[in-house]
């Protein structure tokens, strides 16, 4: 995307023109961060165990993801090149440490739920990827969608993903303030049927986001790659 | 552009400025929150103190429930002994202490807190042990015979969600009083209490199944626990021989 062009061309692009729509809506299929890009693996094995944690989660990366890119990009002008990477670790890390502590200070018991997710978004490699891809290089405007729309890709995939292990794995869906949610009806488990413990452990989240890339290939055929 | 962002000068100035502001930025952000985190630990204590004696309360009257439930609150030494002196039970951090190496078993203070529900006198031991990531706790609320368990209330830093971090959750705490009847805390056994492969039943009182697939964090439960009562049973043989 050749920056200096788009800024010249459209001084006066409206934030929600089709161009910048599409900032939102592509990450959610064409160039979805985890089944596309695969970045942030990491994260969607290890926190998809349970719904709640794996909503917080997402909030969160939306949260600083979209602080990251308006505060990078207002900085593009002035980052060194040599220094750009420690300045974008340096920018999320500070993020993430405020919001870990507003939240301690003000909602606790969210904060506790949270516990070490927090700090695992500053290993997310999505936001160092949008960062450096998209708000070094563009204006912030575009780039709050940006982190928008690659939060919410990152969000849905792992509730899908959630889903379906919280639902295999333990039977049930625990809200919080509501309680558990029964899925499989009691009769299954009389008539012998075992809650998946496989489901709880990280290798079967790779498993499930694998089938997930499956389907969305099958259907978005453009995604794959030429033999 | 009128300067070289690229210059080594520039590099070294964003840099050091870089630093600056958000050094400067989050330590007010620490310093300006940092009563407000206290506070609301302080209050999370108490809520687990007051669940372990089966009392419900929320951050905003924590204090106050707190004062009406637990009469007395003092510190023992790893003897057993009761310290006197002006040692403020609640303050003291048994978390810090069991990591600190270089404190002498001696320096140790381990609180006691003495309460009263519905006419029953409970004692409250709070403990903290090792799980599989980090830091697990809790408070086990004794009856007034220093063995039956009347509450259990336990948490963790970081365990696994859906596995040990289930210690956290009723289901797992119920089973130390209500899904096998209450559980005691055995002095006579060789292990004082028993944390048994999940799924399995107990056999006797002083045993409950720990969690399938959280192994490590149910066998740190247990060790916590042992090792907790250890210094409180000298203290618990010290009362029941002045009441007897």
């Amino acid at each position: 995307m050749s920056t200096a062009t788009t800024e010249i061309k459209v001084p006066k692009e409206g934030l929600f023109s089709k161009k910048n729509k599409k900032l939102i809506t592509d990450p959610l299929n064409d160039s979805n961060p985890i089944t596309v890009q695969v970045l942030g693996i990491c994260s969607a094995l290890a926190i998809t165990v349970q719904v709640q944690q794996a909503v917080m989660m997402s909030l969160s990366v939306i949260v600083v993801i979209m602080a990251g890119n308006v505060i990078i990009s207002m900085l593009r002008n002035v980052i060194p090149d040599r220094i750009r990477i420690i300045v974008q670790l340096v920018v999320v890390a500070a993020l993430v440490i405020i919001v870990n502590e507003v939240l301690k200070a003000f909602v606790p018991d969210i904060s506790e739920k949270l516990s070490v997710f927090v700090g695992l978004i500053i290993t997310n490699c999505i936001l160092m990827g949008r960062l450096e891809a998209f708000a070094l290089g563009n204006r912030p405007g575009p780039s709050l969608l940006d982190g928008l729309g690659n939060g919410l890709g990152y969000a849905w995939i792992l509730l899908a993903v959630a889903v379906v292990r919280e639902i295999f794995g333990s039977g049930a869906i625990s809200f919080p303030g509501i309680g558990q949610i029964k899925f499989i009806p009691a009769s299954f488990f009389e008539a012998g049927y075992m809650n998946n413990n496989l489901m709880i452990l990280p290798p079967m989240a790779l498993v499930v986001v694998g089938i997930i890339i499956w389907i969305q290939r099958s259907k978005n055929t453009k995604l794959v790659e030429k033999a | 552009m009128a300067f070289d962002k690229n210059s080594n000068g520039f590099t070294f100035t964003f840099a050091i400025i870089m630093v600056i502001v958000v050094g400067t930025l989050l330590a007010l952000v620490s310093m300006g929150l940092k009563d407000k985190q206290n506070q609301n630990a302080e209050n999370k204590k108490r809520m687990d103190i007051l669940g372990a004696i089966k009392v419900e309360a929320t951050r905003e009257n924590a204090a106050q429930i707190f004062e009406q439930y637990v009469k007395e609150a003092y510190v023992i030494n790893f003897e057993g002994n009761k310290v006197d002196g002006d040692i403020s039970a609640f303050t003291v951090d048994i978390q810090k202490d069991y990591r600190d190496r270089e404190l002498a078993e001696e320096n140790k203070y381990f609180p006691v807190y003495k309460c009263e529900k519905d006419g029953k006198t409970l004692y409250v031991v709070p403990m903290v042990g090792k799980g599989l990531w980090g830091p697990i706790w809790g408070f086990i609320a004794l009856e007034s015979d220093y063995k039956t368990i009347f509450g259990a209330k336990f948490d963790h830093k970081s365990e696994t969600p859906g596995l040990g971090a289930e210690i956290n959750q009723p289901e797992f705490q119920k089973r130390f009083t209500e899904v096998y009847g209450q559980r005691i805390v055995d002095s006579s056994s060789k292990k004082y209490f028993e944390i048994l492969k999940g799924g399995s039943v107990p056999v006797s009182k002083n045993q409950v199944d720990g969690i399938t697939g959280g192994t490590i964090t149910s066998k740190g439960v247990e060790e916590m626990i042992n090792r907790t009562f250890i210094i409180y049973f000298n203290h618990f043989s010290g009362l029941q021989s002045v009441t007897n």
